[in-house]
């Protein structure tokens, strides 16, 4: 399927007039199945340490590279060969400074290095394919970004030169900050290729804890008057519980549990398999009860 | 006792066997690009992907399994944007840039390159005009070093040694002198377009002043009697390399025009268009300004006939014009 025909369903399903985004920092991406796909739009500081951790790199590359010509050129001594070091070195840094982006943002992944280890990738913001010349205009733009500010930063000037210094500073500072302007944390070069950076996390599918078989085994069962204390929100406050495995944490949500619900079965149950216990039972509670239509937010949303 | 488990334990169990098996897929191809799968794989991959996203949106409403929402939608996106990614090779990818998506990217700015040309032309005639009446006005267009010692004071044998002679480079060698002017070059044009971006404005000074410079360079050696020389010196790389400016220049016009006048498109809209469009010129400048840099390097030191030397800059000019502004079929 083109990715025309992708922007155009996805345009055909937004409902008008309604605002698109449903809340900070996550953005609607739906597919040409028609499902939603919720991007997570990258954060400042994971943006920017990309980037610090890519100059890195290819400051190291430079640096690694040049002494490697300096070397070739010392042990050789031969004109010919200095010569052809100064071609290849001078394309080279041509190639890395202007290229390095380029090159790992058209692979699949669609992220450098940077963005690989802090979870980000570079998505077209129409949901259709990522373009090599998306990825050009975007990384071309960082000529204004960083290389301008950075001229005028380190220039010096006296009188008039100084005023007009500062001024430009200021005038290329405003496209620097651009990103904390929009709504999608877009960079100037994001914009002029119409792409956003996206958080693109991989999860582990952990094992489902929601055992309701072994929890009867155990003999283990709650009241619906039990279960219906708490809502959707807890719910998730107690996996993520369960999934840390803090042993501290465990015994001190069971503890409030057993009292919030006035739990009088047995006591010597242990506090893991406790809350395992009523975990599997208020999923189940609340997923039977999302079935026939009422989804409870929290355990104020009370009907 | 299958009954005793939630629905939605249940329905993962089913399906837990075929999120896996795309969860490796995945991982096979995003190591080693699509290649690397076999062709029943690469069939494999749309139908887990379908039944994934339908997984998807049956967990958001039956399942309340936080980790299990978040790793559906994890991997439906991964494998959204590897089944709707883009998938050629890199050597279709550049045979398709060079047949077509290039010309039609400079074909379509063809407006602003009539603007850039323009205003290459008047700023040329401007620095010309003002040098001819006042050799002083040397100095504001061209800086000393880009100059090097060829202004008004210099001596007119000096002048012609300087069109024909070896170059006084620090570095050595056509080769490495090529490069060099390439390197510079290519630079220079990503910043023109760069700076489109900010409503046209900077990338307009940019070409004022190098073109001033050029009309500047030109008044200097016309008023030693040099002009027929020079300009056969600067045109052998010049057609091309002036070309590749005015068109960096035009791509970086069109993407400025798009910001500050979008239409009846959002401006986010029409300011990525306009850079995709200006990108594919700009990939294309930097071809150019490879070719100029080697005419410059190699050509102009090799050959030192005047005549011969606007032979190359007029078939440089003419297959360029022709390879661009050709009328060709359109195939999509």
């Amino acid at each position: 399927m083109s990715s025309e025909g992708a922007t155009g369903r996805l345009k055909g399903l937004r409902p008008r007039g309604k605002p698109a985004a449903p809340s900070d920092g996550w953005r609607e991406l739906v597919t040409p199945e028609g499902v939603d796909l919720r991007l997570k739009v990258g954060a400042y500081v994971e943006r920017f340490v990309a980037l610090l951790l890519d100059f890195l790199i290819l400051l190291g590359a430079l640096v690694a590279f040049s002494i490697l010509a300096l070397i070739v050129a010392w042990a050789t001594k031969a004109s010919w060969v200095t010569e052809a070091l100064g071609v290849v070195w001078l394309l080279g840094v041509f190639v890395i400074r202007n290229f390095y982006f380029l090159i790992f943002e058209i692979q699949p992944r669609a992220a450098t290095p940077g963005k690989r280890v802090m979870g980000l990738r570079v998505v077209a913001a129409d949901g259709g394919r990522l373009t090599a010349d998306a990825v050009f205009a975007r990384n071309a733009m960082r000529e204004v970004e960083v290389v301008l500010p950075l001229t005028f930063f380190l220039a010096r000037g006296d009188g008039v030169d100084a005023v007009l210094v500062t001024l430009g500073a200021i005038w290329t500072g405003t496209f620097v900050l651009f990103p904390l302007f929009n709504r999608d944390r877009r960079r100037l070069g994001d914009l002029a290729a119409g792409t956003i950076v996206v958080k693109s996390p991989r999860k582990l599918l952990q094992p489902d804890l929601a055992d309701t078989e072994r929890a009867a085994a155990q003999g283990v069962s709650f009241s619906h008057a039990q279960l219906d204390v708490y809502g959707i929100k807890e719910l998730h406050v107690l996996e993520e519980v369960l999934r840390g495995g803090e042993r501290k944490a465990i015994a001190e949500v069971a503890s409030r549990i057993r009292a919030k619900i006035g739990w009088d079965g047995a006591a010597d149950i242990p506090d893991r398999t406790f809350l395992n216990a009523y975990y599997a039972g208020l999923r189940g509670r609340l997923e039977s009860r999302m079935l026939f239509g009422r989804r409870r937010r929290d355990k104020f949303d009370v009907d | 006792m299958a009954e005793l488990h939630l629905k939605s334990w249940r329905f993962r169990a089913e399906r837990e066997a075929d999120w896996r098996r795309l969860e490796t897929l995945l991982a096979k191809a995003e190591k080693g690009g699509p290649a690397k799968l076999r062709s029943d794989e690469i069939l494999e991959i749309p139908l887990l992907y379908r039944q994934a996203l339908s997984s998807l949106s049956v967990a958001r409403s039956i399942s309340l399994d936080q980790s299990l929402t978040d790793y559906l939608e994890t991997l439906c996106t991964r494998s959204y944007f590897f089944v709707y990614g883009a998938r050629a090779r890199l050597p279709e990818r550049l045979a398709k840039f060079f047949r077509q998506d290039w010309p039609q990217a400079v074909q379509a700015l063809w407006r602003e390159t009539v603007v850039a040309t323009v205003l290459a032309v008047v700023s040329t005639v401007v620095g010309y005009v003002l040098v001819r009446r006042d050799p002083d006005w040397f100095h504001s267009f061209m800086d000393p070093g880009m100059a090097s010692g060829r202004d008004p004071t210099a001596t007119t044998a000096y002048l012609r040694e300087t069109l024909y002679g070896k170059p006084d480079s620090a570095i050595e060698g056509l080769t490495g002198l090529a490069s060099f002017l390439f390197t510079h070059n290519a630079q220079i044009a990503i910043f023109a377009f760069a700076l489109g971006f900010m409503f046209c404005l900077p990338t307009a000074a940019l070409v004022a002043m190098n073109f001033g410079a050029l009309g500047a360079f030109m008044a200097l050696f016309v008023s030693r009697g040099l002009g027929f020389e020079a300009a056969g010196w600067l045109s052998i790389h010049g057609t091309t390399e002036l070309f590749a400016i005015i068109l960096a220049s035009a791509a970086g016009f069109h993407i400025g025009w798009a910001v500050a006048f979008p239409g009846d498109r959002m401006r986010v809209d029409a300011a990525g268009d306009a850079g995709r469009r200006g990108a594919t010129a700009m990939a294309g400048v930097v071809v150019m300004l490879f070719a100029a840099g080697l005419l410059e390097g190699y050509g102009r030191q090799l050959i030192q006939n005047d005549l011969a030397r606007y032979a190359v800059a007029a078939a440089m000019l003419a297959g360029w014009l022709a390879y661009f502004y050709w009328p060709r079929p359109v195939t999509r």
